[in-house]
């Protein structure tokens, strides 16, 4: 049998993480996602390829170490919860304005402040447009499944240094405490300095050998250079987005209604288009699975076979907006959540879907 | 086939790995499995509950509010989730400490002494096994074979020598349920 298991998401990520070839994680306790350190803790990586683990003194102070290993050209990664990564929000400024590759965790819970352990997704925001200082963009992966928090680890390193850029995985606590079947991957080897330049280039701080220094910094005094710097890292977003949309359509071909779902709120949402078509409403699921870059082109081509849209989002609406702009107000589009870490059910939510869809077709009569 | 199941009662009770050993026990049968349990500051004597879904096909919520199976092993479980469980679905409970008994007239209903069985057992932690023993013989969802393969998955090697304990106490919980209501 392949290597199958039944893991919890949290478990799942931090195993695969020392599968994709990790070299170094630092992180600071927070529910819902403590499994990720207590994993790799008791599992030793250290022993088994030689991956680093630290339990740093603050959320500030494992995000400045990804900073620095990062630097030194190394799969460097960290994971907290939402009231942690707005702890960590400088350091990926700064990370992101030094080009570094690395990879950041949300196991998001309900805001703001300290607000509850449940799970929120209310820190789209905050992940995808921004949250730290500067226009610096992460690529930013959704999962919605046990395994996708499995395979995002190993895509999330690839594209982080394929582009020198942060890449973050927005989960939230339903995905990371609730145990699914899980197919582990392979083991990737660690690689080594050298093999870091032959790869990725020399832009890292491995040892300055007949070249010039490589220097890892942020900071740029000379305002017409850091406009170049800035421009330049607007080309690379431009590029990312080009390239790295990825989403799903699940029952979307013969839809005449699409509800828009991430992560765990797109799970629920499969079960309310399930539970549509079993009533004859034809209701289908667009999933973002990057979060940034937006699928906008999809949800376009969607708004000219579908009288209206709704969001579906464990926040206050907050990707609704992009699905605004990505359909041009070509159909209506609205929003159903809940707050502060409550789950919606899917009856609730198909008890909203009908509800709109009795609203557009009055509107529609007038 | 689909079974959508809430294990819910007390923390202690082994509510979570009882759900643990029947969602490794599908993956044994090849099925998709998930294992969503309420998490938060709970402790011993707290209320606990997690949705088990065992499906030949995706799963598409793992979070739901409608259920083949209740299996509700305390008062508090019982108020909450007896009117969840789909119509002509069905309600299993240890009735110790039950104060008011499930009203429903669309579900079937069946009682496990589970607690007074695991105490003839001398081991009360076998009150999980039982009940779930209970479970399957109205649900055969998983075959014993995979059951026990199961229960080596979860429980670590330590714990190996008391799978027999375990196999016996789920025999005691199919003899001994009690159907009271059949639709």
């Amino acid at each position: 049998m392949e290597d199958v298991k039944l893991m919890k998401g949290n478990e799942a990520l931090a195993e695969a993480a020392i599968r994709a070839g990790a070299d170094a994680y630092f992180g600071y306790p927070i529910t819902p996602q403590s499994e990720v350190i207590e994993y790799l803790m008791l599992e030793r990586p250290e022993h088994r390829t030689g991956m680093v683990v630290l339990q740093a003194e603050s959320e500030l102070a494992a995000i400045n170490m990804v900073y620095g290993a990062a630097g030194a050209g190394k799969r460097a990664m960290t994971s907290s919860s939402s009231p942690g990564i707005s702890l960590k929000l400088e350091g990926i400024s700064y990370i992101a304005g030094s080009e570094l590759p690395c990879l950041i965790v949300n196991v998001q819970r309900g805001g703001p402040g300290l607000g509850t352990i449940q799970p929120a997704q209310a820190d789209y925001f905050q992940a995808v447009k921004g949250g730290g200082h500067g226009d610096y963009r992460l690529l930013v992966l959704a999962p919605s499944t046990v395994q996708e928090m499995a395979d995002f680890v190993s895509l999330g390193f690839d594209l982080a240094f394929k582009y020198r850029n942060p890449v973050m995985i927005l989960s939230d606590g339903a995905i990371g405490q609730m145990m699914e079947k899980v197919y582990l991957p392979d083991q990737i080897e660690r690689l080594t300095d050298e093999q870091i330049v032959e790869k990725y280039g020399s832009w890292a701080t491995t040892g300055k050998k007949n070249r010039e220094r490589n220097i890892i910094t942020s900071l740029d005094l000379k305002p017409e250079r850091h406009e170049k710097h800035n421009i330049h890292l607007q080309e690379k977003y431009k590029k990312i987005e080009e390239n790295e949309v990825r989403f799903e359509t699940i029952q979307c071909d013969d839809a005449d209604y699409i509800i828009v779902a991430f992560g765990s709120g797109a799970r629920i949402s499969q079960k309310v288009v399930e539970l549509g078509r079993k009533k004859g409403i034809k209701i289908g699921l667009l999933r973002p699975i990057t979060l940034w870059p937006f699928p906008k082109d999809i949800i376009n081509k969607l708004a000219d076979q579908a009288i209206g849209f709704m969001s579906v989002e464990m926040n206050a609406g907050q990707m609704i907006e992009d699905v605004e702009l990505s359909v041009k107000g070509k159909a209506p589009v609205s929003h159903y959540g809940r707050m502060g870490g409550m789950i919606p059910t899917p009856s609730e939510v198909l008890e909203a879907v009908e509800k709109d869809i009795a609203n557009i077709k009055k509107l529609q009569e007038v | 086939m689909t079974e959508e199941i809430i294990i819910a009662g007390f923390g202690g009770q082994g509510v979570l790995s009882m759900g643990k050993i029947l969602a490794y026990s599908g993956i044994m049968q090849d099925q998709e499995v998930s294992w969503m349990p309420s998490y938060g500051p709970e402790m011993r004597g707290g209320t606990a509950n997690v949705s088990v879904i065992l499906s030949d096909d995706r799963i598409s919520s793992p979070i739901i509010n409608e259920f083949d199976t209740a299996i509700i092993l305390n008062q508090q479980s019982m108020n909450k989730f007896e009117s969840m469980v789909k119509p002509g679905g069905l309600l299993l409970y240890d009735p110790n400490g039950i104060s008011h008994h499930p009203e429903r007239k669309d579900i079937t209903i069946a009682t496990i002494e589970g607690a007074k069985e695991a105490s003839s057992l001398k081991n009360k932690k076998t009150f999980n096994m039982v009940v779930m023993g209970a479970f399957l013989k109205i649900h055969p969802i998983v075959k014993m074979e995979n059951i026990h393969k199961g229960l080596e998955k979860s429980l670590p090697k330590r714990h190996h020598k008391l799978i027999p304990l375990n196999e016996e106490a789920i025999q005691v919980g199919m003899e001994k349920v009690k159907i009271i209501q059949e639709v």
